[in-house]
């Protein structure tokens, strides 16, 4: 017997044991691996449970967020009970069922410029499953600091991208990052938006088990990692397409981590400020306007499909087309406008300010969202 | 013909077409006919200095333009033309 494996582990792990290209060599460097998950969401829940399957010997989570009904869709590490609880502590915790035989490390914090290169740097490889671009800059530039692979993937609506980055080549030096690919981020406004969102539930589904394909070969150094190439998968129209991607000559050397936020142009101070001073309208306050019979004109931004999950009535303009919207808007009663959360509503309330020279506008605070939590528990969430 | 592939977060503007057919013979061409097709596809792909923005690469089959000829890179019949842009996940505010 092996005195690295216990007979359950010869056991477990017997259908990687007998494929002679992997045999208990490859099983031995998982074991010896540690990889770090950033994000415990959809794409983490099939890279989770296969790194943990496979045998993969610590394992460290990487979440700050908490259970919602909205994530059970596609986050299949999580169940009706967690509601409410930390992703990262309840991923371990499940997982921990699965393969009592991998180590957890929980990391239930967000992952930033002040706490990365100290996570990141006791990893072999990392796997970035996180849903936003400031955090997706900021594991990269992380991984290349450290001089570590960055396993990535990311998700939209029907289409998913797989690559293996700053990888260690066979000559030595390190293969394309995500900068190469991509120098910059879509700046704000430019699609996808802030408006459009959404991810068909299979989707994380396969491209988070690729992504646990890749990782896995990586650690065992079994197969032909695809680094220096980027893998395109389009459910809809069931197109796959594998490119190659190349170090570019443009981009600039990574030597520190820096702001990502501002880096992304989501932390617009003049727009914040912009938003701010905009005149808001509370829930509660609507609710009596609504309960008096009070003439006000009220005016939903959001798109026609986000109105059939939750609405509280209104004419539906999209943001979009607020504009041409303008001549319709009353300037004698209060004009209430809102969105899912209020952001997009306050910048409806700035253009038409701006450029129609309103003063009747009012941004509710908080958008159905607080409308749904906090006055009508029958609206649902989204 | 070749073909021209649309992604995800850009098919709102080509009224949800995910592949289109063009005639173009160098990849400017091409940008140039689909944005005139589609106007509102021009602020998402070309910048403000007239270049490709940078959060979205454009491929001649496997090959990134970039290492190729750039924009004045040859388009010849049967090849495909994909934009591809970056994606970090499916939320909104």
């Amino acid at each position: 017997m092996d005195s690295q494996f216990s007979k359950a582990e010869l056991e477990r792990y017997s259908r990687h044991l007998i494929i002679p290209e992997f045999n208990i060599e490859g099983q031995r460097k998982l074991k010896e691996s540690k990889v770090l998950v950033v994000g415990a969401g959809g794409l983490g829940s099939p890279l989770l449970f296969y790194l943990t399957a496979a045998g993969a010997g610590t394992i460290g989570i990487v979440d700050f967020d908490t259970i919602e009904e909205s994530n059970l869709q596609r986050q299949v590490l999580f169940t009706v009970d967690d509601i409410g609880k930390s992703k990262a502590k309840t991923a371990a915790q499940r997982l921990k069922r699965l393969n009592p035989h991998v180590e957890f490390r929980v990391y239930d914090t967000q992952l930033t410029s002040d706490n990365a290169l100290e996570i990141i740097r006791d990893y072999d490889v990392i796997a970035d499953g996180t849903d936003n671009f400031p955090t997706r800059y900021l594991v990269n530039d992380a991984c290349v600091i450290l001089g570590k692979t960055n396993v990535y993937a990311s998700i939209f609506r029907f289409e998913g991208q797989v690559s293996v980055f700053n990888h260690l080549m066979p000559d030595g030096s390190r293969g394309p990052n995500y900068r190469d690919l991509f120098p910059e981020p879509p700046p704000p406004g430019l699609v996808p938006s802030c408006a459009e969102g959404g991810v068909l539930g299979v989707l994380p589904g396969i491209i988070g088990s690729l992504q646990a394909n890749e990782v896995i070969k990586i650690i065992t150094g079994v197969g032909e990692p695809l680094a220096g190439r980027l893998f395109l998968f389009d459910a809809f129209s069931f197109e796959t397409r594998t490119v190659k991607v190349a170090k570019d000559p443009d981009t600039k050397e990574i030597t520190k981590l820096i702001d990502y936020i501002e880096f992304c142009g989501l932390n617009n101070s003049s727009q914040k400020t912009e938003e701010n001073m905009v005149k808001e309208i509370t829930v509660q306050e609507l609710a009596s306007l609504k309960e008096n019979g009070s003439d006000y004109q009220l005016i939903d931004v959001r798109e026609p499909y986000e109105r059939k999950i939750a609405s509280i009535e209104g004419e539906l303009v999209p943001l979009a087309q607020i504009m041409s919207f303008a001549d319709n808007i009353a300037r004698d009663k209060k004009v209430i406008i809102y969105c899912r959360s209020g952001s997009r509503s306050a910048q409806a309330v700035i253009q038409l300010e701006k450029q129609n020279g309103f003063d009747n506008l009012y941004n509710l605070k908080g958008g159905i969202l607080a409308w749904a939590k906090e006055i009508d528990p029958t609206v649902a969430k989204y | 013909m070749s073909k021209i592939i649309i992604p995800t977060p850009l098919r709102k503007f080509t009224n949800n077409q995910t592949t289109l057919e063009t005639s173009a013979d160098t990849v400017l061409e091409v940008i140039r006919e689909l944005t005139i097709k589609y106007p509102d596809l021009k602020n998402q792909i070309i910048d403000k200095q007239g270049g490709i923005r940078k959060y979205i690469r454009i491929y001649l089959d496997d090959t990134d333009i970039k290492t190729l000829d750039q924009e004045k890179t040859e388009v010849s019949a049967g090849s495909v033309v994909s934009i591809i842009p970056a994606i970090a996940g499916g939320n909104i505010t």
